[in-house]
């Protein structure tokens, strides 16, 4: 029979190994799905995972979508080694792009340099905001923080349709539920012209290397990984677990705002509510992805933003339903999560008289 | 008067998917498991349910379907977290992601048709009863089940050997496991009993209370179930409050409007959830409280010393 048996220290092989795994499994259950759906597997596999990387346009792209699936995900992942689980970063995003793109609209029209900056650090604080009561309920009255950052997610979504059809909404639009559009000055700056490519994507990668630096050199890097791995250690360390409580959900909080607020400065341009489409949740599946490493983090970014961009394309050219692309991610996090056992343990064969 | 029954009616109506998510979710916990899939398993629930009734005309087999579909995503949920020993958190969070996509792929076709109206509980004088006949004896089949589910899981934990056997599992598995219960298969049973729960409750939006399908129609009301077992301090018949109480905030913010409450629709729509975090507040500020109630072992994963 076979068994598993725990492995004195986890493999860091397979730590590497398994997203590898996951990603085929995936590919493989994917071809199941697609012959079930009566189409046909083999080309909508290629048109998901592989034609993308074959065009230049479809390489901008993978920036575009990987720019706020890396920046939630660095926050995500940092809150996870903690045992912080913040799983409202969408509506930390919706805040930040709310906060941003208010700034935007208020300086209507106002040139200058400094205009960007600003909507910036306006949605990283609307982001923090956003986060921060979650935080403020978990350290003050030990409420929950998965329940309740997630509540707060319906309640952001909810402000955004009621600012665009209300106070923000374009005086000038025949009444459609949508901001002005942003002006120059407060869009993103391109990357490479006629892409969508922008500055966020830059932003988004110092971030990883910040990221990386702090957890690698800073000794409150060190306590976060303390506190997700040995509570009790931490605690008689002295560390306080508030300070973490709270730095893990601000972070990911403001990394989430930024990335609203690069939504709607960048490849959407003004404020609308059908802004969040689910990249909050997603770089969840990106955090696990990535092993919670800054590094796996931009990999696991790349890689879901690629089934993003592959299931619009292969919607367009096959007819697939929207609701592939999710079912796709799910099933990423199933296999990664059940293949994560060979990291904590080796799968022995026994013989039947030996088990006994 | 007849807006009080109508008023008190429609709470019914809102709570009895909480009722069948939560309880469902309680007898899990009190196992010492935690499934935050159940929005995921409910959604399921919900198309399959929707989509078998429609296929058929039968509520029965509707109903049979939806039970089955949230206890196969139980299945895999126990299969990662009670065999693979995959952290509960994130294998819920995954179930969840999964089921709202995989609704959605099933459900494309099945976008505004409707389902019919589910068969009432019809006693000769008593349901034609002024005001109180409708309440009480003039409800779906549905409502009745989930009120006697209520009644049956707190008897099955106060009063049953095998309810026992799961409150010691949740409170200590290697005990549990030392004096030779199986905890891995107890674990499985209750997942899966749980599943079927939030799965019915995921029809009983689609089928009974709307009755129509909708991509994301559960809209968060799994994750209420989760904190209103948390509300109700792992007890079933303070689940059901919770899940009234509930019903009656969402039964409030339909009427408002109709008071001549002027607030943007979006505002009111707000309150379910806003609620839900005061809740888990007031709750959750007592820490010996849910010391004491909760399941010791709630989300530690378990493998058996050998």
């Amino acid at each position: 029979m076979l068994r598993l048996e725990p492995r004195r220290e986890p493999s860091r092989a397979m730590q590497v190994l398994t997203p590898v795994f996951a990603v085929i499994l995936t590919i493989l259950a994917g071809l199941v799905l697609f012959a079930i759906l009566g189409k046909d597997p083999f080309r909508a596999i290629w048109l998901i995972f592989f034609q993308p990387l074959t065009q230049t346009y479809a390489l901008a792209e993978l920036t575009v979508k990987g720019t706020p699936l890396i920046l939630i995900g660095t926050g995500l992942a940092m809150g996870f080694r903690a045992g912080v689980w913040n799983i409202g970063a969408e509506g930390q995003f919706v805040i930040g792009a709310l906060a941003g793109g208010s700034v935007a609209l208020a300086l209507h029209e106002t040139a200058g340099l400094w205009v960007m900056p600003l909507m910036c650090i306006a949605g990283m604080l609307g982001g923090m905001a956003w986060a921060a009561v979650p935080a403020f309920l978990r350290t003050r009255f030990n409420a929950n923080e998965i329940l309740t950052s997630l509540m707060l997610v319906y309640v952001a979504i909810l402000l955004l349709s009621a600012m665009v059809h209300g106070p923000l909404r374009d005086p000038e639009g025949l009444n459609f539920p949508e901001s002005r559009l942003f002006s120059e000055s407060m869009t993103l700056p391109i990357l490479v012209e006629g892409t969508r490519a922008h500055l966020g994507f830059i932003i988004a990668l110092v971030a990883i290397g910040i990221a990386w630096l702090f957890l690698q050199r800073h000794l409150l890097g060190f306590q976060i990984k303390v506190q997700g791995q040995a509570p009790l250690a931490a605690r008689f360390a002295g560390y306080s677990e508030k300070r973490i409580v709270w730095l893990c959900l601000l972070t990911s909080g403001g990394l989430a705002g930024l990335a609203g607020t690069f939504e709607a400065a960048g490849p959407v341009g003004q404020l609308v509510p059908a802004l969040p489409i689910g990249y909050g949740f997603t770089a969840i599946i990106v955090a696990f992805l990535g092993r919670l490493h800054p590094f796996g983090i931009l990999l696991g970014g790349l890689l879901m933003a690629l089934t993003y961009i592959g299931g619009e394309a292969a919607q367009i050219a096959m007819s697939l339903p929207s609701a592939t692309t999710r079912v796709f991610q799910g099933m990423l996090l199933f296999f990664l999560l059940a293949m994560d056992v060979l990291v904590g343990s080796r799968i022995r064969w026994i013989p039947r008289q030996a088990a006994g | 008067m007849e807006l009080i029954v109508n008023i008190l009616l429609g709470i019914v109506i809102a709570a009895t998917p909480l009722v069948f998510a939560a309880i469902g979710e309680l007898a899990v916990e009190k196992s010492g498991v935690l499934n935050l899939g159940v929005e995921g398993m409910m959604i399921v629930g919900a198309i399959a349910g929707f989509s078998v009734t429609i296929e058929t005309g039968n509520y029965l087999a509707g109903v049979g379907a939806a039970v089955v579909a949230g206890a196969l995503m139980a299945l895999l949920f126990g299969f990662l977290t009670q065999s693979l020993l995959a952290n509960q958190v994130a294998t819920g969070l995954a179930l969840t992601m999964f089921g709202l996509g995989l609704a959605a792929l099933l459900g494309q076709d099945y976008s505004g048709k409707a389902a019919g109206n589910f068969p009432k509980l019809d006693i000769p004088v008593l349901s034609d009863l002024p005001l109180v006949g409708a309440l009480l004896f003039g409800q779906d089949y549905l409502v009745y089940l989930s009120i006697l589910l209520v009644i049956g899981v707190s008897w099955f934990f106060r009063k049953t050997r095998g309810g026992l056997i799961i409150r010691a599992i949740g409170e200590n598995h290697d005990a549990a496991h030392a004096i030779g219960y199986p905890v891995v298969f107890y674990r499985y049973l209750v997942l899966l009993f749980g599943g079927a729960c939030a799965g019915l409750g995921g029809a009983y939006l689609s089928v009974v209370q709307t009755p129509f399908w909708a991509e994301g129609m559960t809209a968060g009301r799994g994750w209420i179930a989760l904190a209103l077992v948390v509300f109700a301090a792992w007890r079933p018949g303070r689940a059901l409050l919770g899940a009234y109480l509930f019903g009656g905030i969402t039964i409030l913010q339909l009427h408002s409007q109709g008071f001549g409450v002027e607030v943007e629709a979006q505002y009111l729509s707000m309150l379910p959830y806003l609620a839900t975090i005061a809740v888990l507040v007031i709750i959750s500020s007592d820490r010996l409280k849910v010391k004491l109630n909760a399941p010791a072992c709630l989300t530690q994963p378990f493998r058996a010393a050998t």
